[in-house]
């Protein structure tokens, strides 16, 4: 425990982080626990990412329509205010005092909550430059995506010039569109991908529509500019052969690290290639009665995803609460090439459905008609082949029938491609 | 002259008639060290700074390390004023409140040459006044620092070695030199010097004064001391001097997540070998763990970039000093230039026909022993006799620095404090923990920042992990409303 304290309070729930995931999963726990359910959000409004992202397409899986980012993050947030739980924003969860007892920072004081339940729902955000060991000076124009649409929506600047986007996922198409209202033209995506990453169609269309030129196995090497950029050394990775484009603005984009300095500081389990912390099917975290939900688990899915976790982790949670005793009978997944990681990464044999039946993971090659295999103990105990490739930058969705043959006392499953 | 103007806006300049009693030339940490104690005579002082902040050269990225001073070169000015300077800051650092963390350090020695020259660099120690090292046997090094890589014969302690804030420090230095009553010029880069055009009226040498010409016009000084860092050989040059030139030494350092801090409590220092100057990994007082820095000379006196070659030597070096640090995320890299010379120790030294005095090649221990250059160079500019220096006794308080240490009590984590006032209790960045309270104050502060740089330097704000994904946009726009209501 660190610092001073003026306040304690005790709820039943405690919910880190407004987010879509943390909001869905707050109005539906409000009216089954009898108690409060308290969303911790350390922004000025909850909503999460959404809330800074102008365009269209949030809601389609979890609310059957299509709005725009902060219309979904006000709907998300309604619903659980008004579904009786208490959202307190300029909140920062900065440590825990206890199992599952909360350190918080807020204008009203500092104080510690009590919870019988805690659920992780910090999101993730994108690797800055430094973290990607790019070199350079420490100019002004360098940015992330996330920064720059703060910069544009939130504050309303305007500026003009040239930018290099880097990367070309989904995100990456959405910081071109933000560049294009700010009034700066993005001159290139660079990406390493062979192939474009952000989904065909957006890639396509954007290509036509934003006429943004994408350049493929390619990665930047370093930004240069000492006091404010003036351009980017890119490489094209087959020949060697680097080129300088000049840009005033370069944007990181993508490159998803999980927010799990909460879940690090709690010494749970972790996952070393997605840096989240490991939960089972039923979302439990490796401390009893803290579960984690959306983004910080599976950097980075869409926000229905993440909306839908916190649908999924309920019955999981009223287990937890109503004393059901945990069994400890759980195999871990062990995501095998081409995937970097699978999500949950350990099957519950008394709750194997994990949200949407579907294991996520994260592939780094692109795959055509994939055959998933599940394998334990040397012995294939399931496979399914799957009508969508699997695509670098983007989630990879495993249905969980792949694991139906599992045998508890089998040992750890490991999933591949055939 | 006391207490009169103290922060001299951008856009302001002195009357062409004031003439300064002194002018120092650069406002890192060892010119404001020096005007600090200058201002505290009853004299008139300038400083002149290229830049547009206090601290913004070399003192801005550096290891951060208060140096004992135990591997100095035994008799050299740079190992006598070492030795003074970590006391004499030692003691400021605790009036001001610059976060002092005392670490301690370890020299580890991974092969048969670096083990056979521990005892020689005890013995140096002791040469140079430090009695407390001790040799410890390869166990007791891993009891220590139980992530080294495998390998490791044997160690020296080094128990005094400490960590601090060099942003803090020369905020600090400056800060208290301007409530002092000095001036300080921003933006203004010396380009020319006249001294002998200067007037000695009946040949009086109290009446001479020098012309400055600087980017934002000119001062006329009776004394120019020159703390110019980098660019202390230009400014000996004007004043008709050829004694040393600056090759820059670029150092290039990699900054850890602060979920690594706990792989290393002490700093783990190489030992010197044939093999060259290896890198060092150290604690800060924000919490992180740091490696490096690389040593690569250089011709531009600009150039702070980072490269490809010095992060590929860091991460070699990582991977055997200690592997576990590999998987940690990096949350910043930087590079700093150490002013180095042809001369093996510092250039301090005062012409009193030219009214001038210099401290420069203070190449890589100038954060420790700053106070005790400005200590050591008034007493040779005292020594001339030119100058008439009456101490004050009407001097203000040292200024009470903002903590930026994570071993004290920081804002968010003080239940008084944000009940006092909530602003304390409204965090803007995230990853460092930084609340509107803090930026508020540093914006309103006496030398306030006018760039984004400068106000990461004096709150942490957009230093960490995430470096402004969350906070970038809020935090400019309090910057740019801060430097609306200023004009
Ligand atoms: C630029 C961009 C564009 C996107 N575009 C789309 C799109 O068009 N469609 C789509 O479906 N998805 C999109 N996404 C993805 C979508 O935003 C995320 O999937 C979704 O927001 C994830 O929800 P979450 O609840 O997991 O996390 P988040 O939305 O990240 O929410 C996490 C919340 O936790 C809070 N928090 C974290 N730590 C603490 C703490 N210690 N104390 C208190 N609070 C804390 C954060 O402030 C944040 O509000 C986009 C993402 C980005 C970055
Ligand atoms: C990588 C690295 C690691 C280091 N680690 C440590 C450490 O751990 N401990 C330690 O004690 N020391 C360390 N040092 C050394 C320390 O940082 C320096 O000795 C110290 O910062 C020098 O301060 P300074 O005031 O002389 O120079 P600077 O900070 O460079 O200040 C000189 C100022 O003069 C100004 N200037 C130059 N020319 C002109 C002109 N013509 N007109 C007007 N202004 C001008 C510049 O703008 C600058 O602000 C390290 C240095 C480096 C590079």
């Amino acid at each position: 425990m660190t610092g001073t304290f003026s306040q304690q309070a005790h709820v039943r729930v405690a919910i880190i982080g407004g987010g879509p995931s943390g909001l869905r999963a707050a109005a539906e726990l409000a009216g089954l626990v009898d108690g409060e359910v308290l969303v911790i959000e350390r922004e000025s409004a909850a909503g999460g990412i959404p809330r800074h992202c102008a365009h269209t397409g949030f809601g389609i899986r979890d609310l059957g329509r299509s709005m725009s980012g902060p219309a979904y993050a006000r709907r998300l947030t309604e619903r659980a205010v008004r579904a009786g739980a208490r959202v307190m924003t300029s909140s920062m969860v900065t440590g825990w005092a206890g199992e599952r007892a909360l350190e918080v920072t807020s204008p009203a004081g500092r104080m510690i909550v009590q919870a019988d339940v805690v659920i992780l729902a910090t999101g993730a955000r994108e690797r800055p430059q430094p973290a990607r060991l790019i070199p350079g000076a420490r100019s002004a124009g360098v940015l992330t995506s996330g920064e720059l649409q703060g910069l544009v929506h939130l504050d309303g600047r305007r500026f003009g010039g040239r930018a290099v986007v880097v990367g070309s996922e989904l995100v990456s198409w959405s910081a071109v569109l933000t560049l294009r209202e700010a009034g700066c033209r993005t001159v290139a995506m660079a990406t390493q991908a062979e192939q474009r990453e952000a989904y065909g169609l957006v890639g396509a269309l954007g290509r036509l529509a934003l006429r943004v030129p994408v350049l493929t196995s390619t990665r930047v090497t370093r930004v240069l500019g000492q006091q404010a950029v003036t351009g980017v050394e890119v490489e094209a990775i087959d020949s060697g052969e680097r080129r300088i484009i000049d840009c005033e603005i370069v944007v990181f984009s993508a490159d998803w690290i999980p927010d799990s300095e909460l879940a690090r500081a709690a010494g749970l389990r972790m996952d070393a290639m997605s840096k989240a912390p490991v939960v089972d099917t039923a979302l439990r975290t490796s401390r009893p009665g803290v579960f984690a939900i959306g983004n910080l688990l599976h950097p980075v899915d869409t926000a229905d995803i993440a909306a839908l976790d916190g649908a999924a982790v309920v019955s999981h949670v009223m287990a937890f609460l109503g004393g059901s005793s945990m069994s400890s009978d759980s195999i871990d997944l062990i995501a095998q090439e081409p995937f970097r990681w699978i999500a949950p990464a350990r099957l519950r044999m008394d709750a194997r459905t994990p949200p949407r039946g579907r294991l996520l993971a994260w592939s780094d090659e692109r795959r055509y008609l994939p055959t998933i295999v599940a394998t334990q103990a040397g012995r294939v105990i399931g496979s399914v082949r799957s009508p969508w490739p699997c695509v670098p930058g983007r989630v990879f969705r495993i249905p969980v029938r792949v694991l139906s043959g599992a045998d508890p006392a089998g040992g750890p499953i490991t999933i591949g491609l055939r | 002259m006391s207490g009169t103007l103290a922060w001299v806006p951008p856009g302001t300049w002195p009357s062409p008639d004031q003439v300064y009693d002194v002018t120092v030339v650069g406002a890192g940490l060892v010119g404001a060290a020096i005007a600090r104690a200058l201002a505290g005579y009853e004299l008139s002082v300038a400083i002149l700074d290229a830049r547009d902040d206090v601290g913004d050269g070399t003192s801005k990225a550096n290891t951060a390390i208060l140096h004992t001073g135990f591997d100095a070169t035994p008799g050299t000015l740079e190992s006598r004023l070492v030795r003074r300077g970590y006391d004499l800051l030692s003691a400021y650092a605790r009036e001001c409140g610059i976060p002092v963390e005392p670490t301690g350090a370890v020299l580890v020695a991974w092969d048969d040459e670096q083990q056979a020259a521990l005892p020689g660099l005890r013995a140096k120690a002791s040469a140079n006044g430090y009695q407390r090292t001790s040799l410890i046997d390869a166990d007791e090094v891993y009891a220590m620092l139980p992530h080294l890589g495998p390998g490791v014969r044997a160690g020296l302690t080094v128990p005094d070695e400490s960590v601090t804030c060099t942003w803090t420090t020369s905020l600090a230095l400056a800060t208290d030199a301007v409530r002092r009553g000095a001036h300080l010029l921003l933006g203004a880069e010396v380009l020319a010097v006249d001294v002998t055009g200067a007037p000695a009226r009946d040949g009086d040498p109290h009446d001479a004064w020098t012309a400055i010409r600087t980017t934002r016009g000119s001062i006329r000084t009776r004394w120019l001391v020159n703390a110019a860092g980098l660019g202390s050989d230009h400014v000996d040059r004007m004043m008709g001097f050829d004694r040393f030139t600056i090759t820059p030494r670029k150092g290039e350092l990699l900054v850890f997540d602060k979920q690594s801090r706990p792989l290393a409590r002490h700093i783990v220092l190489p030992v010197p070998s044939k093999a060259g100057k290896g890198v060092l990994i150290s604690p800060t007082v924000y919490g992180n763990l740091m490696v490096g820095p690389t040593a690569q000379d250089i011709d531009d006196r600009t150039d702070t970039s980072t490269t490809e070659a010095g992060f590929a030597f860091l991460r070699d070096k990582l991977a055997a000093l200690m592997p576990a640090l590999q998987d940690e995320e990096i949350t910043a890299t930087y590079a700093g230039l150490r002013a180095a010379t042809e001369h093996a120790d510092y250039v301090v030294d005062v012409d009193a026909n030219r009214r001038y005095a210099v401290a420069g090649g203070i190449r890589s221990t100038g954060l420790t022993a700053c106070m005790a250059i400005a200590e050591h160079l008034i007493g040779l500019v005292q020594e001339t006799g030119l100058l008439e220096m009456r101490e004050r006794n009407d001097l203000p308080d040292a200024p009470a620095m903002p903590n930026l240490g994570e071993a004290f009590l920081r804002p968010y984590q003080d239940a008084d404090r944000i009940a006092a006032d909530p602003e304390y209790g409204h965090v803007i960045c995230f990853c460092e923990r930084v609340t509107a309270g803090e930026i508020r104050d540093a914006l309103a502060a006496t030398i306030p920042p006018t760039t984004l740089g400068g106000l990461r330097r004096r709150t942490r704000v957009m230093n960490g992990r995430c470096q402004g994904f969350f906070c970038g946009a809020q935090v400019r726009a309090m910057l740019d409303a801060a430097g609306r209501d200023r004009s």
